[in-house]
C-alpha cells in the first residue's frame, strides 16, 4: 500500500491532516435541502485543546465523527500524527482509530455500572497510558463508580464518560460539545475538570462547541466552521483579536490576552496583572491564582471604549495608551469595530459609528483605551 | 385419572419440538432481525413481509405448501432425497421445517424492535472504545437486548407448542414421531374422550397463560433496555 505522504510538511508527525469532502443526509428520508457538505482542508496542531466552533448546521460534528470513523468520508484524505486514517486505498474501522470520543449526551451502557463502563474502555485500551486510578481522581469519580447511569446526574454522567474516553489510553481525545447538554450550573461544575486534563495531561484534543465561554476558556488553537468550510484557523489569541470573524460573534467579540499576576491590592480588592504589552487591574477573586501565576483574561469589545486624551474623571480603572490598527465597519449599520494595538497586544473596541465620525477615528491614531471590565478566564 | 402414557409422549415430543425449533429460530432469527432492523435496502419491505406472512396466513395454506415442497417430487424433497436424508413430511424433523417458517415472525419481530430500538448510540459507543463487531455484538447488544430476546424465545416456543394446522398437514399423527400435544387433544374429542381432553388441554392454557405473565410481567416492570431513561434520575 502506497500513502500519499510525500506532500507533507516537516512537522507532519505532530499534526492533524484533515482534507476531507464529505456529503452529509443524502438518504431519502432527508429533503434535498437538508443535506449538505463539509469540505475543507486544513492542519491542525497535533497538541493543546483546539475548539471548533461554528453554529448548528456548520458541520463541526461531521468533522469530528469523520475523525473518528463514525461518519462516511466520500473522498479526501486524514493523517493524524503522521498515521494515515483515511486514504484513497484504506480507511480505518472506527474501533481501530487510536481515539477516545466524548459524545454531547453523556452516552453510557444503560446496562453497566460506572466502574463497569470504565472497565469495559480498560479491558481493550491500548497498553501504557494512566492508571484506572489516576482516571477516577482526576475526573472525581471515586464515590459514583458503583451506581448505574441512570442513578446519576448528567454532570456525572459526562464526567465518567470523559475519564471512559480517557482510559482507552488515545493518541487524540474528540469531543463533541460535551457540556452543551448541561445546564450552567453543572458546566461550570465540570469546566475545572476539563482545565485540569488540559494542564495535566499531554493529549490533544478537538473540542467542538457553540460556547464562546468555553472557547475563550478552554482553547490554544481555534477552527471556526461555517456552512461546512473553514471560516478561520488560527491561536486563540490571534484570532479573537480580528475584527472580521463570522457575525455570530457579534456582541461577543472580544480578545483574550495571556498574563501573569505581579500584586495584590488587599485593601481594595484589586490585582495587577501583566500581559504583553501593559498592565490590568483586575478584581481580585478565587479564579486568580498567587503572585507569578499564570492567567487568562478576556476583555470584550463592547466593554472597551475609546478616549482622546488619558485624564479625564471616570470610574474606569484601566486606561491603556492604544494606537488604531483598524477600523472595520462590519455588517452592523450603527457600530464599528476598531481593533487597538497595546503595547505588543492586540484588543478590540467596539464603538458607535457616530463617535468614529465625532472623534475623526483614522488607522494609525493615538489614543486611549478605556476598559470597563476583565474577566478572568484562569 | 391423569396422563396416559401417550399424552406423556405427545407432550414429551411437543417440548422436544418446540425446544428444537425455538433454538433454530434464535439462531436463524437474530442476524434476520438484525438485517431487518438497520438494512436501508430496498429489499428491506418484501422480506419483512414474507417475514410476517404465518401471522396473517390459514397454517393450513403453509402446511400444504411445505407439504408440496418437501414431498419426493417438490423442490426440497428433491434435495433432501438427493443428499440421502431422505424426504421430510411425516417426520419429527419436517415438523422442525414446518415449525421454523410457522413460528418466524414470533422470534423475529420482537428482536427486530428490540434491536431497532437500541439506536445507533451504543454501537458507536462501543467502536469509540475499540470493540469490533463481534466484540460489540456480545457485549453491549446482546445485554441490552435482552428483553428482546426473552420475549423471542418465549412466544417462538409457545407458539410452537400451540401449533396444529401445519402439524396436521405436514406431519399427520404418527405417536412418538408427529403426534404433538394439539393433535392427541384433537384425537380425544374426535373419539368424545372430553375427559382426557380436558386435562391436555387444561394445561396448555395454564402454559400459555404462565408464558403470557412472564413475559408481559417483564416487560412491564424493566421497559425496553433502551435510553429510556436518559437524563433524568429515577
Amino acid at each position: 500500500m502506497s500513502f500519499p505522504l510525500a506532500k507533507q510538511s516537516a512537522n507532519a508527525g505532530d499534526s492533524i491532516v484533515v482534507t476531507i469532502k464529505t456529503r452529509v443526509g443524502q438518504s431519502k428520508a432527508v429533503p434535498e435541502n437538508f443535506a449538505f457538505t463539509l469540505d475543507v482542508d486544513l492542519q491542525l496542531p497535533g497538541q493543546g485543546i483546539t475548539a471548533i466552533f461554528g453554529t448548528s448546521g456548520s458541520g463541526k460534528t461531521t468533522l469530528l465523527r469523520c475523525l473518528a470513523g463514525l461518519q462516511a468520508i466520500d473522498e479526501g484524505e486524514l493523517i493524524v500524527n503522521g498515521e494515515v486514517w483515511h486514504g484513497s486505498s484504506h480507511s480505518l474501522p472506527a474501533y481501530q482509530r487510536p481515539i477516545g470520543y466524548v459524545f454531547q449526551e453523556a452516552s453510557l451502557f444503560e446496562h453497566l455500572t460506572a466502574e463497569g463502563n470504565l472497565r469495559y474502555a480498560a479491558k481493550r485500551a491500548a497498553p501504557g497510558g494512566m492508571t484506572f486510578q489516576t482516571i477516577v481522581d482526576l475526573m472525581g469519580i471515586q464515590s459514583l463508580l458503583e451506581q448505574y447511569p441512570s442513578q446519576l446526574s448528567g454532570g456525572e454522567r459526562q464526567r465518567v464518560a470523559i475519564a471512559r474516553a480517557l482510559l482507552i489510553n488515545p493518541s487524540l481525545l474528540l469531543m463533541d460539545e460535551p457540556l452543551a447538554a448541561l445546564d450552567r450550573q453543572r458546566r461550570l461544575e465540570i469546566l475545572p475538570y476539563l482545565e485540569r486534563l488540559h494542564r495535566e495531561i499531554q493529549l490533544p484534543i478537538l473540542y467542538v462547541t457553540h460556547s464562546m465561554e468555553e472557547v475563550t476558556r478552554l482553547a490554544d488553537t481555534l477552527l471556526i466552521l461555517d456552512q461546512g468550510k473553514v471560516a478561520a484557523q488560527g491561536e486563540l489569541v490571534d484570532l479573537l483579536s480580528r475584527t472580521d470573524l463570522p457575525l455570530e460573534f457579534g456582541e461577543e467579540a472580544g480578545a483574550v490576552l495571556e498574563g501573569q499576576v505581579l500584586s495584590r491590592d488587599e485593601r481594595w480588592h484589586l490585582a495587577t496583572v501583566a500581559f504583553p504589552g501593559g498592565e490590568l487591574l483586575v478584581r481580585d477573586s478565587e479564579g486568580l491564582g498567587a503572585i507569578g501565576a499564570k492567567v487568562r483574561l478576556r476583555i470584550l469589545a463592547r466593554d472597551v471604549s475609546l478616549s482622546l486624551d488619558a485624564t479625564s474623571d471616570s470610574s474606569i480603572l484601566n486606561r491603556l495608551p492604544a494606537q488604531i490598527v483598524l477600523i472595520d465597519d462590519g455588517a452592523d449599520a450603527g457600530m464599528s469595530t476598531v481593533q487597538l494595538q497595546v503595547g505588543e497586544s492586540l484588543l478590540l473596541a467596539r464603538v458607535s459609528k457616530r463617535s468614529v465620525h465625532e472623534m475623526e477615528l483614522r488607522e494609525g491614531m493615538q489614543l486611549y483605551g478605556q476598559i470597563k471590565s476583565v474577566a478572568i478566564l484562569r | 385419572m391423569g396422563f396416559t402414557e401417550a399424552d406423556l409422549l405427545a407432550i414429551g415430543l411437543t417440548l422436544r419440538l418446540a425446544t428444537t425449533t425455538t433454538a433454530i429460530l434464535l439462531l436463524l432469527g437474530t442476524p434476520l432481525a438484525w438485517w431487518l432492523a438497520t438494512t436501508r435496502s430496498r429489499w428491506r419491505g418484501p422480506i419483512a413481509a414474507i417475514v410476517a406472512l404465518p401471522l396473517v396466513l390459514p397454517p393450513t395454506v403453509l402446511g400444504f405448501y411445505l407439504l408440496i415442497s418437501l414431498s419426493p417430487s417438490g423442490p426440497v424433497g428433491q434435495l433432501t432425497t438427493a443428499l440421502g436424508l431422505g424426504t421430510l413430511p411425516f417426520t419429527f424433523w419436517g415438523l422442525v421445517v414446518a415449525s421454523v417458517f410457522y413460528s418466524l415472525p414470533f422470534v423475529v419481530q420482537p428482536l427486530q424492535s428490540s434491536f431497532a430500538s437500541l439506536g445507533a448510540r451504543p454501537l458507536e459507543m462501543a467502536a469509540t472504545l475499540r470493540a469490533g463487531v463481534w466484540d460489540t455484538f456480545i457485549s453491549v447488544v446482546l445485554p441490552l437486548s435482552r428483553n428482546g430476546f426473552v420475549t423471542a424465545a418465549v412466544l417462538g416456543f409457545a407458539h410452537t407448542v400451540g401449533e396444529f394446522g401445519v402439524v396436521l398437514m405436514i406431519g399427520g399423527n404418527i405417536p412418538g414421531e408427529t403426534r404433538v400435544v394439539s393433535v392427541q387433544i384433537y384425537d380425544y374429542v374426535e373419539a368424545l374422550n372430553y375427559q382426557q381432553a380436558h386435562w391436555l388441554a387444561g394445561s396448555l392454557l395454564v402454559f400459555s397463560f404462565l408464558v403470557l405473565l412472564i413475559v408481559y410481567g417483564t416487560q412491564g416492570n424493566h421497559g425496553n433496555t433502551s435510553f429510556a431513561t436518559e437524563g433524568q434520575r429515577p
